[in-house]
């Protein structure tokens, strides 16, 4: 017997060290290093956070985008011309791409884009396609498969920064390469497209909830997950904006992206705090379920923040909701292509290509609340004007 | 009644500690919020109870949770008219994979670890192939009633979990009940005596499919479409029926118990979130649950036998 008493001590013993040591940022996180944070609930500072950069997306996001202003995908912010006349070759062109995933309803909505983008220029004629469906092993394949199809130029979208670099390097001495969504770690792609960024999505959303909130109010701050690049950029640029404001972070909390989650988490902080006065979304994927958690609980929405998927704006006119929804458009998904063109005719390209990153507020609502689309559809998708919109995007004709 | 004894002591326990540290949680609507997030959980402790008790496992549940909420947002899209009929086909389907998974596991003698496990891999790849990763379509108001709405003070939920609890109870009574426990403890002294073991079994996973088409329904109601709804609910519903002190392998256990272990999961998994402590620990506290009640249970066993020790063969 004396063994199972020893066992049963050693396991209450482990769970109570998982229990004291394992408190990410819940609740209020007690005196974080950073002086800055006193008090403000926020905690530590990501380790993903890099100063220049945020300093960089929070200048770009006042700076005039060059370009066609009825053509964000075409736009560009700041730009720094590259030479491409090296990779001038005749058509037609043969376009490859490998895809990290479809696995959202953000990439379904992107690379139906995409494809009818491809359907445009006649000078394509072929465009293949590998879905590495979320892994990097996969991708890493495709990669290297790609390279032995005879394409002109390839695109990447790659599933995580870090691991893909060797693949995209390889990449690069064979083919001209672009990358866009998440980056990689080499500057060897000809251009590297995307939005302005995560640090600019997560201070537009903190500073709208810093200007509708009153000083002292509380702010619940819901996160995906940890861990990922282009989400910590979006919570540590918050965070910065929280610590400079008289608002209180209650809570900052990881919700898997799991609506069913989203709504008891934020259940739970109305019940346990009375009353919450905004809401911080690093996505907009469970604001409904957010926003519906303080329907059933009787109290009135606070300020929350969204993103571009029509359930959220229909919500958002609905209810009369003071919202803001900040953008990480699916029409990059068109610019890709466009540039691999730009680069095998010899013209110059960016060498990143910073599309214009727009927010919807309440006095653009109505413009992208368009309810002939399905729930999870994206608004900034740019693809109204593609063949085959709606119905290939879900939509139904109106 | 007896053998849900002590479950109910420490779930009296935890609602007490999670009392005191949330005063709300005592106050009808806070406590009514409680069981609704509940209900789906506790339907499929219920359904899984009526597997395990008959000596099988069903790891199938969550997947087929995940496919049903899919299914019934790309069908109704939207449509109010199309809601009964939808209801109505999702419990046909939770039926039906239930009765596979029966047939298989009784009339072609696969060991059901195996055929629910190949049903999970099945019903979340078909729901991937289908969505290609993100569920399309919406589901209605009159749909989602039954997750977020209410008689009054009463959500539906609760009403329905009531409902789902005195049936499962009334079929431990029955007949059914008996020769259910029967299978479980002995198959072939149950089939000698004349139960047929294979329908009781059968029977077993088509309640379980039929809980698993009604929790879908209160998680879809409760918060909409969504890929991952039913992501890690078999084991949830395994731990919860073993909390409940039912033996895996069968033949001994309560579906009370089992219930009542399924609303003791929950109480615990509320007050980890009350403290603070990661939703990524849950996981962890379902494993250490499963593998202490099985070790409990088998230490356990040789003391019961311990009156054979006076027998010499026995000593030797």
């Amino acid at each position: 017997m004396p063994r199972h008493k020893a066992a049963v001590a050693a396991v209450t013993a482990l769970v109570l060290a998982g229990c004291t040591t394992d408190k990410p940022a819940a609740t209020t996180q007690p005196a974080a290093p950073a002086a800055s944070a006193q008090g403000s609930g926020t905690g530590a500072q990501s380790k993903f956070f890099v100063q220049a950069d945020f300093d960089a997306q929070l200048a770009m996001r006042s700076q005039t985008p060059q370009g066609p202003t009825d053509k964000p995908w075409e736009q560009v912010i700041a730009p720094k011309m590259v030479d491409t006349a090296k990779y001038k070759k005749d058509g037609p062109y043969h376009l490859c791409f490998s895809n990290a995933a479809v696995n959202n309803p953000w990439r379904q909505v992107g690379w139906k884009t995409m494809q009818a983008e491809a359907g445009l220029h006649k000078e394509i004629e072929k465009f293949t396609a590998l879905d590495a469906e979320g892994k990097d092993d996969k991708q890493i394949s495709d990669i290297a498969e790609l390279q032995a199809k005879d394409c002109d130029a390839l695109i990447v979208s790659p599933n995580t920064t870090a691991t893909l670099t060797p693949a995209v390097r390889a990449a690069c001495g064979k083919v001209p390469v672009i990358v866009f969504d998440r980056g990689v770690e080499t500057d060897c792609p000809v251009t590297f497209i995307k939005p302005i960024g995560g640090y600019a999505f997560g201070a537009d959303a903190a500073e709208f909830l810093v200007e509708k909130v009153p000083a002292g109010g509380k702010v619940l701050a819901l996160r995906i997950l940890p861990g990922v690049d282009v989400l910590e950029t979006r919570w540590s640029a918050a965070k910065v904006v929280f610590d400079k404001s008289r608002l209180q972070v209650v809570g900052v909390e990881f919700t898997d992206g799991d609506a069913a989650k989203t709504k008891s988490i934020v259940s739970d902080y109305i019940q346990r705090h009375g009353k919450i006065d905004g809401v911080w979304m690093d996505s907009g994927a469970t604001a409904v379920a957010a926003i519906e958690a303080f329907e059933d609980a009787g109290v009135p929405v606070p300020p929350i923040n969204g993103e571009d998927q029509q359930d959220f704006l229909q919500k958002w006119k609905d209810a009369g909701l003071t919202a803001v929804a900040p953008t990480y458009p699916t029409y990059q998904w068109r610019t890709p292509l466009i540039a691999a063109l730009k680069i095998l005719k010899g013209e110059e390209v960016p060498k990143m290509w910073n599309l214009p990153q727009p927010e919807v507020t309440s006095e653009n609502l109505s413009t992208y609340l368009k309810p002939n689309m399905p729930p999870l559809h994206y608004a900034l998708c740019g693809c109204e004007d593609l063949p085959g919109f709606p119905e290939a995007w879900g939509g139904k004709k109106s | 009644m007896r053998r849900a004894l002590p479950i109910l002591a420490v779930l009296m326990v935890l609602l007490a500690a999670i009392a005191v540290v949330n005063p709300f949680f005592l106050e009808p609507a806070g406590f009514l919020a409680f069981l609704k997030r509940a209900a789906p959980l506790v339907i499929l402790a219920a359904g899984q109870y009526f597997v395990i008790v008959s000596g099988e496992f069903d790891l199938s549940v969550g997947s087929l949770v995940t496919a049903e909420v899919v299914i019934a947002a790309r069908l109704i899209d939207g449509d109010e008219s199309a809601t009964g009929p939808v209801l109505a086909l999702l419990i046909v389907v939770g039926l039906f994979v239930g009765l596979v998974n029966g047939v298989v596991t009784t009339k072609l003698r696969v060991p059901s670890f195996i055929v629910t496990l190949g049903m999970l891999l099945v019903l979340s790849g078909a729901v991937f192939l289908w969505t290609g990763g993100a569920p399309r379509g919406a589901l209605s108001q009159g749909f989602r009633m039954f997750g977020r709405g209410g008689l009054g003070p009463l959500p539906w939920s609760v009403l329905i979990l009531l409902a789902v609890g005195a049936v499962a109870i009334w079929l431990m009574r029955a007949d059914f009940g008996k020769t259910l426990i029967a299978t479980g403890d002995n198959v072939r002294a149950a089939a000698l005596s004349g139960v047929r073991v294979d329908r009781a079994k059968i029977f077993a996973f088509m309640f379980s499919g039929l809980a698993a088409a009604v929790a879908a329904i209160l998680l879809g109601g409760f918060a909409g479409v969504s890929a991952q709804v039913g992501q890690g609910l078999e084991f949830s519903a395994i731990t919860a029926v073993v909390l409940g002190g039912v033996v895996l392998g069968g033949g001994r256990g309560s579906v009370l118990a089992a219930m009542a272990g399924a609303f003791t999961l929950e109480a615990l998994f509320t007050l980890l979130n009350l403290y603070g402590i990661s939703g990524a620990l849950e996981f962890t506290v379902q494993g250490v649950i499963i593998i202490a009640a099985v070790a409990a249970g088998a230490i356990r066993l040789p003391r019961k036998f311990t009156p054979r020790r006076g027998d010499a063969h026995a000593a030797s």
